[in-house]
């Protein structure tokens, strides 16, 4: 049997598709420019390598190491994008946005909207995070709610390579700021590969797997702990469907509300916390399209209000698993 | 440090209209606010207009600039006409940014006014971002980014300073220093005399200027956009200047030293100027009093355009929001 982690032909991770997408938008759209802190490959093309060799190929001009300064980061993006550039920033983890809050939520969101639609910014702001690699409380955080409460923004989490790939392009196109969450953990996970030149687009929701009993909306990397609940959940007998949202503002509402029309069920996953999540907004409009159709009320699963912990049993604990989500639907299917 | 390039008469009489342009609208923004016509909240400039009117006469339409809640001055001195600013600070849907900006997010980039911000301190990033299109593209453009001397305590300058010198991006930094952050004094919230002095520290040229001087104001800002022009990189200018009616207009400004104060308001740079101009035989007196006449009767008009122009439609409330609707 072959070695599950090491890619097959058809197969490739979400790493090479990110490193491919930034390379045919550089290569293809000189207004592209690609830059954040060690991005360069002098420094190494990014601490986990997703801009390695744009950089030699590019040139430093386009593809250019900053200063640990994520407001300045953010700052020359929207000023560059106002000149007619394409910046894609990368601020490493996304802890760290919290740094250049004021640059994304204040000006990047609203710029447009301000100027009456005289400028606008479109830039790409690509950022990773995710628990399970005891990096602990300020390095692994979900926080697409608040980026998903700011009006202006996109906020985009791809699940797979293909969606990688062809989000990123998407996002690169477009005429708004995206913030584009790259989950560290699934970014090696062998899976099938990319296409070049693919574009995904932005605010379309796919169907991970389909279903019947009931519907299953997640993202990023809970896309695969849902599916790796799927055993389980046929093994009680139950078809479940789901929803990999893709973009998580502007949402897919038809996409989710076609789903959950036909199952009349619907359970929410997501890593970040489960209080004020996007679950609960997805919840809350499923609720009121299908108050009294619905066969229980809508179940979220988040993450426990806390920090994200260290210590390996916590942090396990914390992330939401194929066991915990398996059960839930059950339950929800049963009417337990 | 300070090369001198002396204006000639007609660029000293180009500053001087500007300047007229800029104390006019003050006077009328703050006459009409009072009577009750309309509502806005306003940041009065007044007694800050040489830094602009000087740095203003250094740049082309292609220039851009960034700038801050207290910032109409800057953008009326790079081109926004009048019945712009007054349909958009009356929230018109004839105002350029069609009443959803007002005042404080004033934006015009035909004149190359790109960003006015109501945060303090967030002009610097942005700027630099311009900058480093402009150096890309080679167009030979130059970013002016205003801010007050409170804005050089947020963490932002320093980030944005330490990059542009870095980066030698094409863009002054127009510290205009009132003395004030809000209410609070420069010298209970600054540990250093001179900001400029913080140039030294990003490896940049720093300027501490006069800047209710025309002359010595204009000299700096051309210094320095010759500077970012010719690719030397940005320079930080410290200009020192009052604002004569506090932090926002109908404030009670208490927290002011009033000697202080009374004695800037004493040495208004603008009938000083205006006088100076005649005495150097630049202009007569009633080459200067018709510029006056003129914005006064430019500003007759602004004020009843805009009071008479629709409001936006309810239908203005949720466009613009996003380019592309998904």
């Amino acid at each position: 049997m072959s070695d599950p982690r090491k890619p097959q032909a058809t197969q490739g991770t979400i790493l090479q598709a990110l490193n491919q997408a930034l390379c045919d938008a550089l290569e293809e759209d000189p207004k592209v420019l690609v830059f954040g802190e060690d991005v360069a490959d002098p420094e190494g093309g990014g601490v986990l390598g997703v801009t390695r060799g744009l950089s030699t190929r590019f040139g430093e001009s386009r593809v250019r190491s900053t200063p640990i300064s994520e407001q300045a980061i953010i700052g020359a993006a929207i000023g560059a994008s106002l000149a007619g550039y394409k910046p894609v920033a990368e601020i490493m983890l996304m802890n760290f946005t919290t740094v250049a809050m004021d640059m994304i939520f204040n000006h990047a969101a609203k710029l447009r909207y301000m100027s009456g639609g005289q400028t606008g910014v479109p830039i790409v702001i690509r950022t990773m995070t995710g628990a399970g690699f005891g990096t602990g409380g300020q390095h692994s955080d979900f926080i697409e709610a608040w980026f998903a409460h700011a009006p202006g923004l996109k906020v985009v989490a791809p699940a797979c390579p293909a969606d990688a790939y062809g989000l990123l392009r998407s996002a690169i196109d477009d005429p708004d700021p995206v913030i584009f969450i790259e989950n560290l953990p699934i970014y090696g996970t062998p899976m099938a590969s990319h296409e070049r030149g693919k574009r995904v687009p932005l605010g379309k929701a796919r169907i991970a797997a389909e279903g019947k009993d009931i519907t299953i909306v997640t993202y990023s990397g809970m896309v695969n702990r849902c599916l790796a609940a799927l055993g389980e959940i046929s093994k009680a007998g139950i078809s479940a469907e789901i929803v990999d949202l893709r973009t998580i503002s502007p949402w897919d509402r038809q996409t989710v509300a076609a789903s959950v029309g036909k199952t009349r069920l619907c359970l929410v996953v997501h890593e970040a916390v489960q209080q004020f999540g996007v679950g609960a907004e997805i919840a809350a409009v499923m609720s009121e399209e299908f108050f009294g159709k619905l066969r229980a009320p809508v179940k979220r699963i988040g993450a426990p209000f806390v920090p994200v912990p260290f210590s390996k049993p916590l942090e396990t604990a914390f992330v939401p698993d194929p066991n915990r989500i398996a059960t839930a639907a059950i339950k929800l299917v049963r009417g337990e | 440090m300070l090369s001198h390039h002396t204006p000639d008469a007609q660029t000293q009489l180009e500053i001087f209209r500007r300047m007229a342009l800029l104390k006019a609208n003050d006077e009328r923004l703050r006459k009409v606010i009072k009577s009750g016509r309309i509502f806005l909240p306003y940041y009065s400039y007044r007694g800050q207009e040489v830094i602009p009117a000087a740095v203003s006469v250094n740049l082309t339409d292609q220039d851009y600039l960034c700038t801050i809640y207290r910032g109409i001055h800057d953008i009326l001195a790079k081109g926004l006409p009048l019945a712009d600013l007054w349909a958009e600070i009356s929230g018109r849907v004839t105002g350029p940014c069609k009443g959803k900006g007002g005042p404080l997010h004033l934006t015009y980039p035909a004149k190359g006014i790109m960003v006015t911000t109501g945060i303090v301190g967030s002009t610097m990033p942005i700027a630099n971002g311009l900058a480093w299109a402009a150096q890309l593209s080679q167009d030979g453009r130059v970013v002016v980014a205003n801010f007050g001397d409170g804005a050089a305590n947020i963490g932002a300058f320093h980030e944005a300073l330490n990059l542009a010198s870095l980066w030698k991006l094409p863009v002054i930094f127009v510290c205009q220093n009132n003395r004030y952050g809000e209410h609070t004094a420069y010298a209970k919230s600054t540990a250093v005399e001179r900001i400029a002095d913080r140039a030294s520290a990003y490896n940049m040229v720093g300027l501490h200027v006069n800047g209710n001087d025309p002359i010595e104001m204009y000299s700096a800002a051309r210094q320095a956009v010759e500077r970012a022009r010719s690719g030397a990189g940005p320079t930080l200018i410290e200009a020192m200047t009052f604002r004569f009616f506090g932090h926002s207009f109908g404030d009670d400004d208490k927290y002011m030293d009033q000697a202080q104060k009374a004695a800037a308001i004493a040495a208004d740079p603008y009938p000083k100027f205006r006088s100076r101009l005649v005495v150097d035989n630049i202009a007569t007196e009633a080459q200067l009093a018709g510029i006056e006449a003129q914005y006064e009767a430019q500003l007759d008009e602004a004020v009843e355009t805009a009071l008479a122009a629709p409001f936006p439609g309810l239908e203005e409330l949720t466009t613009d929001v996003y380019g592309a609707v998904v």
